[in-house]
C-alpha cells in the first residue's frame, strides 16, 4: 500500500517494471508505448498506444500495467489505449536501443534517415559481431515487429526491430 | 440515408475486407513455400486482424446496439458480409496468393493515406495506424510482383494468369454508391477517383519493372459489398465462426 501521496513521476518509476512481454529486457516507456501518466485527485489515467495494430503483446502489456498499479495499492486508476498519434520506432528510448542490442536484436535505424528519404536499403549492423555487412532474409520476422537478417561475416541470422 | 447509417456500413466494410483477406493469409500458415514465407503471410494476416478489430469495434460503437467486435465477425452470415471479392477469392498458388495481396495492398495505401485526413476523428486515428504497415505490406507484396514476372518462364507465367483471374475483381474496390457518396460529402470518405488514379500508377510502374501486361478492362465483378458473394465466401465464414457457432459465447 502506498501511504505518501501518489506522484506522476511515481507511477513513471512503478511502471518501469512492466516489459514487453515479447522482448523481456525493455520496459513499455523505454519502447514508447506508455505515452501520459495523470494523476488527478489521486486517481491515475496510463495512456497507451499499440506498437503494431494487431500486436497480441499489447493486451498483456495493459494486463501487466494494470496488475502493476494494483500490487502498489493505488486504489484508483483506468488504462486507456489510443491509437493517435501513431506510434513510431522513433519513440524507443536510447536506453531501450541499446538493450535491444545487447538482447540480439539489431535496433530500428530513424525514420528519418536520409537514405531511407533516397529509398535506399538500411544498413543494418550485426547485434552479435557488429560487421555492417548483412542482408535481409525476410521482411517479416517473428513477431509484428521484427524483420529477418543475416550476417555475412559471423554468418549467424538475427532479428531486426521494424523501422516504422 | 443518414450519417451514422452510413458511416456504420463503411466501417463494416473496411473490417470485412480486412478479416476476410487476414482468414485467407491465415489458412497459409504452415503451407508456405519456405519457412520464412510462411511466416511472412501471417504477418501480414496478423496486421490485417489488428485493423479489422479496429474498424469493427467502431463499427459496433457507431451502430449504437451493443454489439462488439466479435458478434460482428461470428454472428454475420456470409449476405451479411461487405468484403469486395477479390479479398474471399482461394488462395490458389504462391502467384495468385501475392496477386491478390498486391492489388489489395495498391488499393488499400492511397484509400487509407486520404482517411488519415477524415473528418471523422476516429477514422482517421485507425488510418494514420494502419498506413505505415500497409506501406510495409505494399513494398513486400511489390517486390514479389517484380521477382514473379521478371523471374523464370515458369513463375512469369504464373504471375501473369493470376494477375489476369484477379483483375475482374479489381473494379469493385473502387465501386461507389450511397453510403459513399453520404461520407464523401461531408468530408468523411475520400474522393475514390483520386485513390483510383494511384492505384493506377502504382500497378503501372510495379508491372513494367516485372514485364507483366496489365489486362484490360473488360467485366468487373461487383456485388460484395451489397453481401452478394462467390461461393468461396460460405464455406470460409463456416470454417471461421465454427466455435462461435457451436459453442455460442465461448471465451479463452
Amino acid at each position: 500500500m502506498i501511504n505518501t501521496p501518489i506522484t506522476k513521476e511515481g507511477i513513471y518509476d512503478l511502471l518501469e517494471a512492466v516489459k514487453d512481454p515479447e522482448v523481456p529486457v525493455i520496459s513499455v516507456r523505454e519502447l514508447g508505448v506508455l505515452r501520459d501518466v495523470q494523476v488527478i485527485d489521486q486517481r491515475v489515467i496510463v495512456t497507451i498506444t499499440p506498437t503494431y495494430t494487431g500486436c497480441p503483446a499489447m493486451d498483456v502489456m495493459k494486463e501487466d500495467i494494470e496488475k502493476e498499479l494494483r500490487n502498489a495499492g493505488i486504489p484508483d486508476f483506468e488504462v486507456k489505449q489510443i491509437l493517435s498519434p501513431a506510434w513510431t520506432t522513433d519513440w524507443i528510448s536510447e536506453e531501450g536501443k541499446r538493450k535491444l542490442k545487447a538482447y540480439g536484436i539489431a535496433p530500428p535505424e530513424k525514420t528519418a534517415d536520409i537514405r531511407a528519404l533516397k529509398g535506399e536499403a538500411p544498413v543494418v549492423e550485426c547485434p552479435q559481431c557488429g560487421s555492417k555487412d548483412t542482408v535481409m532474409v525476410s521482411a517479416f520476422g517473428s513477431t509484428a515487429c521484427k524483420a529477418l537478417w543475416k550476417c555475412k561475416n559471423c554468418l549467424e541470422p538475427f532479428d531486426q526491430f521494424k523501422c516504422l | 440515408m443518414t450519417i451514422q447509417e452510413a458511416l456504420f456500413t463503411y466501417c463494416l466494410r473496411r473490417g470485412d475486407d480486412n478479416l476476410i483477406l487476414s482468414h485467407r493469409l491465415g489458412e497459409w500458415c504452415g503451407h508456405g513455400p519456405q519457412l520464412e514465407e510462411d511466416i511472412a503471410l501471417t504477418n501480414r494476416a496478423l496486421d490485417l486482424i489488428g485493423q479489422a478489430r479496429n474498424y469493427l469495434q467502431y463499427a459496433g460503437q457507431v451502430e449504437g446496439k451493443g454489439r462488439s467486435e466479435d458478434d460482428l465477425a461470428y454472428l454475420r452470415n456470409e449476405r451479411q458480409y461487405t468484403n469486395v471479392k477479390l479479398v474471399e477469392q482461394p488462395n490458389g498458388d504462391y502467384a495468385h496468393t501475392m496477386v491478390r495481396s498486391f492489388l489489395f495492398d495498391a488499393w488499400h495505401l492511397p484509400l487509407q493515406q486520404a482517411l488519415t485526413r477524415s473528418k471523422d476523428d476516429q477514422l482517421a486515428a485507425i488510418a494514420s495506424k494502419a498506413v505505415k504497415e500497409i506501406a510495409y505490406h505494399l513494398k513486400t507484396s511489390g517486390d514479389w510482383m517484380i521477382r514473379f514476372g521478371d523471374g523464370t518462364a515458369e513463375s512469369h507465367q504464373r504471375a501473369q494468369r493470376a494477375l489476369d483471374d484477379l483483375w475482374t475483381f479489381s473494379g469493385e474496390l473502387f465501386a461507389t454508391d450511397d453510403v459513399e457518396a453520404v461520407l464523401f460529402a461531408a468530408g468523411i470518405a475520400p474522393d475514390m477517383a483520386a485513390v483510383k488514379s494511384a492505384f493506377d500508377s502504382t500497378v503501372q510502374s510495379v508491372l513494367t519493372e516485372a514485364t507483366l501486361k496489365r489486362p484490360m478492362d473488360a467485366y468487373m465483378a461487383t456485388g460484395g459489398r451489397q453481401g452478394k458473394h462467390s461461393e468461396h465466401l460460405g464455406f470460409m465464414l463456416a470454417e471461421m465462426q465454427y466455435l462461435q457457432r457451436a459453442y455460442p459465447g465461448a471465451i479463452w
